[in-house]
């Protein structure tokens, strides 16, 4: 009786996460085993993908096998390419999987474990996922039409321009909470600045060596690539022991932030052979690599979580970020549970190489799945340090002082316990100074895979060159996001202008590129020094303001796949997107409406600009403000980030308002209900 | 199986799993591009190795959908 075999597996399998999960929920004051986080998450994605990816593959789109694909029937050997479906899986996953799904986990464990795991997995399976799985197939039917075309040709002209502006002010906020990362994680690290500061002139000689060496022995170049990378870790520890040098390299966080927009600048403007390509090579390469690795690292050694399933700072008062766990702990983790970043991967290079419409399922929802689970590891990675410790690390200064004892002394105040001899200990461990406030979530994300890694493989003696290759590994690829993004948003940019006046759009003219890859770095170069400036430590503004503008775009893309399923006759399955809509919608205005209006300083930044005013007009500055000019640029900074959230706020009204009055038109029946899909063809009945 | 057998199937694979690695990673494949043109338009003149990598690489960064956060 193989079907009821099968009908008793799906029903273990259910059980066995509900289990999981009623385990997790109900560990108050012990500690549980990461297998327990692991089980609840890789049962929970077989039953979603089982049984609710069927309904959008087998009842919205009725995915055919036999339907030509536009990789099929538009083959043209470079951008349509009929894929195997095992790379395209691999190739569409290194593409959404960056920095994101490991630093929002990471700064949402300081509710606890258990709000990150609900949000990481129902968020997935419910929303994420859904997303991308609809927005691909939408985008295969359509000839692998972007989603700005998608939403302004099934919603209408506003709701194209929105989606247009949505991606470049997610681009801006993204770049800048990213390089403020990197900064946190390389401030006054000897070490890391030097390491890092090597992979430029690495890449460098990969491109090179690709362009008059070997043209096109990519994994050759990528292998000398990453010999170089291990010898730069050791060359960054060399330098951190030799005290005149690692003097010279302990650079302040401004130094390093103008740093990175100085590189940026360059990166975008040069050609992208000598060193964007090469280090994408090499990042995809070592993303994934240590991707398998943390995975197997978690399940060999399979860590005790010594975070408590929920934490205090449920209530709004969290040192890592201000705000409670509803709505923050949502717009904190974006990536892993749903990111509105991944529709423009999955209606941009994906479905051109999907080589069968069956394909798309595992492509579209699996690979999100399988980013969510990247997202549970980061969790666990940040949860199964002590608590001292992880709050001791990601908590800024202005919360714990700037010596072992004080943040010691905080720390207990919480209800937690640090030794500050402990502090010191680890921090010499991994070869830092110290490991107070090293905020942004990168220190502490390494420190945690530095004790999974050295459990596993190494011992006690490999912790340092673990944290550093964690580190290394976070920056490199955030670097890479960083030079991509302003290449990315230059040529925005140019696109915008050259409507206004045509030479500005050419995209070889010199002047033009120059003036608008500056224009975009002082954009985000402008809210990462306001960012490392901040005496709250910048995460506390910017997280949330990237958080929220993910979800805007993700608003924008379940939009466009709601419009579609309706259009498509298919409005009783509408749900599937209707529901993470819904949810995001109340998310991203709630935040929204605190992050600007709450009467909380910490939360609100109207309510912040008003103290800083009363602290200018009682004439006596606090320590963490150095001047007068500081502080009054600390109240137009808050103006500006009130002005952006209201921003993202008001296009998701926007957005909205177009939407239902299509959905409402075709409901009606005032607007025909016509399919914009590509008419079916089948596939030829021999390949060549 | 000889032992030059033997290593011709390791080489072979080797060669396959560099060419999986290196779709993933995202590099253009010149080899299916040249294949395409000769079989479909096999009157055009296919672009160099060279010309055809800088191509790719340049429409690849010049949007966005290429890759995420």
């Amino acid at each position: 009786m193989p079907k009821l075999f099968r009908a008793g597996i799906w029903a273990l399998i259910t059980v066995l996460a509900v289990a999981a999960f009623a385990r997790i929920a109900l560990s108050r004051g012990e500690t549980i085993s990461a297998a327990w986080l692991l089980t609840a998450a890789v049962c929970s994605y077989a039953v979603a993908y089982r049984f609710y990816s069927k309904i959008i593959s087998a009842k919205i789109f009725a995915l055919d096998a036999t339907r030509a694909t536009p990789a099929v029937r538009l083959d043209d050997g470079r951008d349509f390419v009929p894929t195997n479906k095992w790379i395209v899986f691999g190739h569409h996953f290194a593409a959404i999987a960056g920095p994101g799904p490991l630093v929002g986990p990471t700064l949402a464990a300081q509710f606890g474990y258990l709000p990150g795991i609900i949000w990481i997995v129902v968020g997935v399976a419910l929303g994420g996922a859904v997303q991308d799985f609809v927005i691909l197939c939408s985008s295969v039917r359509r000839d692998g039409k972007s989603l700005g075309q998608m939403a302004r040709e099934e919603i209408g002209p506003v709701a194209g321009i929105t989606a247009l502006v949505a991606v470049l002010g997610i681009m801006i906020v993204l770049l800048a909470v990213l390089g403020l990362v990197v900064v946190n994680a390389l401030k006054s690290s000897p070490w890391g600045t030097v390491t890092i500061g090597l992979t430029i002139p690495i890449a460098i000689a990969m491109g090179v060596y690709l362009k008059w060496i070997r043209p096109g022995r990519v994994l050759e170049a990528t292998g000398l690539g990453l010999v170089a990378l291990v010898l730069a870790l050791y060359f960054g520890q060399w330098v951190s022991q030799q005290p005149t040098l690692a003097a010279m390299f302990t650079l302040s966080g401004t130094t390093l932030a103008i740093s990175i927009m100085v590189y940026s600048f360059f990166a975008s403007v040069m050609p992208v052979w000598l060193l964007l390509a090469p280090r994408d090579y090499l990042s995809a390469f070592v993303k994934i690599a240590v991707i398998f690795a943390l995975a197997l690292g978690i399940i060999v050694t399979l860590p005790p979580m010594h975070m408590p399933a929920v934490t205090r700072f449920v209530d709004g008062t969290g040192p890592v970020f201000a705000g409670k766990v509803f709505p923050f702990a949502f717009i904190t983790i974006a990536c892993g549970a749903i990111s509105g970043f991944h529709a423009l991967v999955s209606s941009g290079t994906t479905p051109k190489l999907l080589m069968s419409e069956a394909d798309a399922r595992m492509i579209g929802y699996g690979s999100m799945l399988m980013e969510s689970f990247v997202a549970v590891m980061a969790l666990i990675a940040a949860c199964a340090l002590t608590p001292g410790v992880y709050f001791a690390v990601n908590a800024p200064a202005s919360a714990i002082g700037t010596t072992a004892a004080s943040a010691a002394e905080a720390i207990r105040n919480w209800g937690f316990t640090l030794d500050p001899a402990e502090m010191q200990r680890l921090a010499q461990q991994v070869g830092e100074t110290s490991l107070l406030s090293r905020t942004g979530g990168a220190p502490s994300l390494a420190l945690g895979m530095a004790q999974i890694f050295s459990g596993a493989l190494g011992g006690q003696e490999a912790v340092a060159l673990w944290y550093h290759f964690a580190i290394m590994f976070e920056a490199l690829f955030i670097l890479t996001t960083l030079d991509a993004g302003t290449r990315i948003g230059r040529f925005m940019l140019q696109d915008l202008g050259g409507k206004i006046w045509a030479p500005f759009g050419r995209v070889s003219w010199y002047p033009a590129v120059l003036t608008s890859s500056a224009a975009i770095v002082l954009m985000w170069g402008y809210f990462l020094y306001q960012g490392v400036t901040d005496p709250l430590g910048g995460i506390n503004s910017l997280w949330p303001l990237f958080g929220i503008s993910n979800q805007l775009l993700a608003t924008v893309a379940l939009c466009v796949g709601t419009t579609i399923i309706i259009k498509m006759g298919k409005a009783k399955y509408a749900f599937t997107t209707m529901l993470p809509l819904a949810w995001l919608t109340i998310i991203c205005m709630v935040a929204g409406w605190e992050k600007i209006f709450s009467p909380d300083v910490k939360i609100g930044f109207l309510s912040h600009a008003h103290s800083i005013q009363d602290i200018i007009a009682s004439g006596v500055l606090p320590a963490s403000i150095a001047s007068m000019a500081d502080a009054k640029r600390m109240i137009s900074n808050d103006y500006l980030d009130a002005g952006v959230a209201a921003f993202f706020m008001i296009s998701t009204v926007v957005i909205l308002v177009a939407s239902f009055a299509e959905w409402y038109a075709v409901l009606s029946g005032s607007k025909l209900a016509v399919s914009s899909e590509v008419p079916y063809s089948a596939i030829p009945a021999t390949g060549d | 199986m000889t032992t030059r057998d033997a290593f011709e199937a390791v080489r072979h694979n080797l060669e396959r799993a560099g060419c999986v690695v290196r779709r993933v990673i995202g590099v253009p494949d010149y080899d299916i591009y040249v294949t395409h043109l000769r079989s479909r338009h096999p009157d055009v003149v296919p672009p160099s190795r060279e010309e055809f990598t800088q191509e790719r690489q340049a429409t690849k960064y010049s949007k966005p959908g290429s890759r995420c956060c």
